[in-house]
């Protein structure tokens, strides 16, 4: 087994000279070494710019052009290429900023059931190098490799370099890989070296690497919480570390442990192969701003019944239902109705949805809606009725006879008369 | 406002009316007490907003007036006062304050104008029947344990009053409530007035109060009604309280009838088995199978965790085998309110609702759910 120090050519694979700036082999300049290089075994993969990346290859044409994939003129870009984002679109963007940024740019409906089999592809090589992949979405994952040098006769180094350089030929889109001691770092490292990638964060210089980024580099620290820790003069990581723990604790209560390790870049969480759902939701964002309880009804009975659906699918009931809103200044509104006997219907996801929508439905222009169901407990178990609930049984016979004909004749089969009133369609 | 008034009749009156008050309050006056003095003697009320409790106790009026003040202060200071004292209470020329004066005791306490303080407004009441106290205390104490306090179906959070044709001429007087595990009913025989009352939901805090009126020793209570408000006069004590604004489920419907499997066991025994079983379970989902068979029943608790009990008993049964599981907790609760020395189980199978009384016809009848074990 070759020493950390030979850097490791990531197009041919082959390892260079101590010293090298290239491959003797094939000239790349893509060479990877660290010293920490084949003990290291923690990876996160991301795929760059994926939808758009699938719709490249689907189509080469596009291939030097800007491609923003993404909904509707109202939507956000779901995802642009490189090549857009030299003009400073950014994934998330609303469409008409994107656009503002970007006018030539050629913008793709999102094809969700094409990005979901090119990443199940993915996903099932990954599980060809470990069974250890905690997916975190369809085109990312967290891949434990340890004790897989003998399985592959090779570092979890040499495995990924040669996975991303099958992904990449084989599969036809592009990957970026962290490796290190921990998810959090392998997840900061698969971001560090964005497209193509391959970077690597030993624990040794993890300390010494996170200190002078900001602390919003660390999960869990949003926009209130970095407000809050701004405010006691805490704006880099490195700030974490100066303090005694007695003093993170009236700044950060019961999460400064963890940011002092995070600071330190300790992170103790395993890779996790079976992700737990803990919500199940669906939003859509409207072509023309809405405010009448009657236009957005139809909307929420038909995302209602797309939740439904999900959680039907994976056997699940929720116990809570949170409505989502978006006003046309951005501003989120989110309510929850919790406590509720677990539910996978629509009409039961719906009731409480509507009655909190009722109550936001105060003139203001949305442009955005959502639902969604959590608390999620075995679906088996819900929707029983009880002494004082007798309707629930004939809901979920009536929903289950109507599933049974949408699955026969098409989703189109049976509507409620509700959702015809949906002034979109 | 100037008034005497002997100590035990108030400490007494304000025992009734402070328990009304909520400890923590957002807006000041509903932490205070109304005091009204006037020629029938001096008045009390304290409200919540959603119920408000009055009473008036006999007392020397030199000068009539009306004050509020903080009700959990002044009720602790008359119970620390001594026994058998004559109580003064002064308002301050400008209002702002009330002077209790009892032997050497002198205390001074803020008080708000009486002008502020909200009233229920109970207006018309236009069903009106008188019951003996003992009966409303049998429709409360037997239904109350079922009262739900899921916030979801704040129509369940409370009891359900209403009249019903039937046993005999008169119609009966049903009190119902239920969590949707369980459900409580107590019936008797209508009171005169009570037939053409609407369906009412009694909310559970007026239902703790008014047990505790009743427990107080009144023999006649009235009730008054309206659609939205309940009004209960015990001997000198007058309890309001505004109504759930909600439709109680259909329960008859969810009250077995075609229950053929007749189970009949000591209650005693059976509810101290149950006892003892159930200590091995966990605290939540505490579920105690019951496997019937002729004659014998064998009662059994199994956690994974800390080990597992089972028990024997006699009972009298002549159906066929029946394997159940109940809610251990649930079960004692209701054997708690039987009234024989014998418990009777209807049951059909172990995913149906069971019916459980003293005895087939007895006034009080509960529904159980099972669990699955």
């Amino acid at each position: 087994m070759t020493g950390g120090a030979a850097p490791l050519c990531r197009d041919c694979l082959r390892f260079a000279a101590a010293a090298a700036r290239r491959c003797a082999a094939c000239g790349s300049p893509r060479l990877l070494a660290h010293p920490e290089r084949d003990r290291l075994a923690i990876a996160h993969v991301d795929c760059d710019a994926f939808y758009a990346a699938v719709e490249k290859r689907d189509d080469p044409s596009l291939r030097d052009r800007p491609v923003i994939v993404g909904g509707g003129r109202r939507g956000v870009a779901a995802t642009c290429c490189y090549v857009a984002r030299t003009y400073g679109v950014r994934s998330a963007m609303p469409m008409f900023k994107a656009l503002e940024a970007c006018p030539d740019a050629v913008v793709i409906r999102p094809d969700m059931e094409k990005y979901k089999q090119v990443g199940r592809e993915i996903r099932t090589r990954m599980l060809d190098l470990t069974p250890l992949v905690e997916p975190l979405s369809i085109d990312q994952a967290f891949l434990d490799l340890n004790g897989t040098d003998r399985l592959h006769g090779a570092s979890p180094a040499l495995t990924l370099a040669r996975f991303a350089r099958a992904v990449e030929h084989e599969v036809g889109v592009t990957v970026s890989v962290g490796l290190a001691p921990n998810k959090f770092l392998a997840k900061i490292a698969s971001d560090f070296d964005k497209p193509r990638g391959f970077s690597i964060i030993g624990q040794q210089e993890a300390a010494a690497f996170l200190g002078d980024k900001p602390v919003g580099i660390l999960p869990g620290i949003g926009a209130a919480a970095g407000a809050r820790l701004a405010q006691a003069g805490i704006t880099l990581v490195r700030h974490l570390l100066g303090r005694p723990l007695a003093d993170l604790y009236r700044v950060a209560g019961s999460d400064a442990p963890r940011l002092a390790r995070l600071a330190r870049g300790e992170d103790d969480r395993p890779v996790r192969p079976e992700r737990e759902t803990k919500s199940v939701s669906a939003e859509t964002t409207f072509d023309e701003d809405l405010r009448s309880l009657e236009d957005l009804e139809p909307i929420l009975w038909r995302l209602a019944e797309k939740v439904s659906a999900r959680l039907k699918r994976s056997g699940l009931a929720g116990g809570s239902v949170t409505l989502k809103l978006k006003d046309t200044g951005f501003r989120l509104r989110t309510r929850q109705t919790s406590g509720l006997p677990p539910t996978q219907l629509a009409t039961r996801l719906y009731e409480p949805a509507r009655a909190l929508l009722r109550a936001e439905c105060d003139g203001t222009a949305f442009r955005l809606i959502g639902i969604g169901a959590s608390d999620l407990t075995d679906g088996a178990e819900a929707d029983r009725g009880d002494l004082a609930d007798l309707e629930v049984g004939r809901a979920a016979r009536r929903e289950a006879a109507i599933d049974r004909l949408r699955e026969r004749f098409g989703d189109g089969a049976v509507l409620r008369g509700l959702s015809l009133r949906d002034r979109r369609r | 406002m100037r008034v005497t008034v002997e100590r035990a009749a108030l400490l007494k009156a304000l025992g009734h009316v402070h328990r009304v008050v909520e400890r923590r309050n957002t807006i000041p006056i509903l932490s205070n007490v109304l005091l009204r003095a006037d020629a029938s003697g001096l008045g009390l009320k304290a409200t919540d907003l959603d119920m408000e409790v009055t009473e008036t106790v006999a007392a020397d009026v030199p000068q009539p007036g009306a004050t509020t003040v903080p009700a959990h202060v002044i009720y602790d200071i008359v119970r620390k006062l001594a026994d058998g004292s004559q109580i003064s209470l002064e308002t301050s020329a400008d209002g702002a304050q009330m002077q209790i004066r009892a032997g050497r005791s002198r205390f001074m306490l803020q008080a708000l104008p009486e002008t502020d303080f909200p009233d229920l407004a109970a207006g018309e009441m236009p069903h009106a029947f008188t019951l003996p106290a003992g009966d409303l205390k049998r429709l409360i104490d037997k239904t109350q344990f079922a009262i739900s306090t899921e916030e979801t179906r704040y129509y369940l959070n409370g009891i359900f009053l209403h009249a019903v044709d039937g046993g005999g001429s008169g119609g009966l007087l049903r009190a119902v409530a239920t969590d949707g595990h369980r459900l409580a009913r107590v019936e008797l025989p209508a009171p005169q007035g009570a037939l053409g009352m609407p369906g009412v939901i009694v909310p559970r805090k007026a239902v703790a109060e008014i047990q505790k009126l009743v427990d107080d020793g009144a023999e006649e209570v009235r009730v008054e009604l309206s659609s939205a408000k309940v009004r209960l006069t015990f001997a000198g004590v007058v309890l309001t309280s505004k109504l759930i604004d909600g439709t109680f489920p259909d329960y008859q419907r969810v009250i077995p009838t075609g229950n053929d499997k007749r189970l009949v066991v000591d209650r005693d025994v059976f509810a101290k088995a149950v006892d003892r079983v159930s200590t091995i379970s966990s605290e939540r989902g505490r579920a105690v199978k019951l496997a019937v068979t002729e004659g014998r029943m064998t009662l059994s608790v199994n956690n994974p965790d800390s080990g597992s009990a089972t028990e024997e008993l006699e009972v009298d049964y002549e159906a066929s085998g029946l394997d159940i599981g109940f809610n251990a907790r649930y079960l004692l609760d209701i054997t708690n309110q039987l009234d024989g020395d014998t418990a009777t189980f209807m049951l059909a199978d172990p995913g149906s609702p069971t019916l459980i009384q003293d005895r087939e016809g007895a006034p009080a009848l509960y529904v159980l759910m099972p669990m699955r074990v």
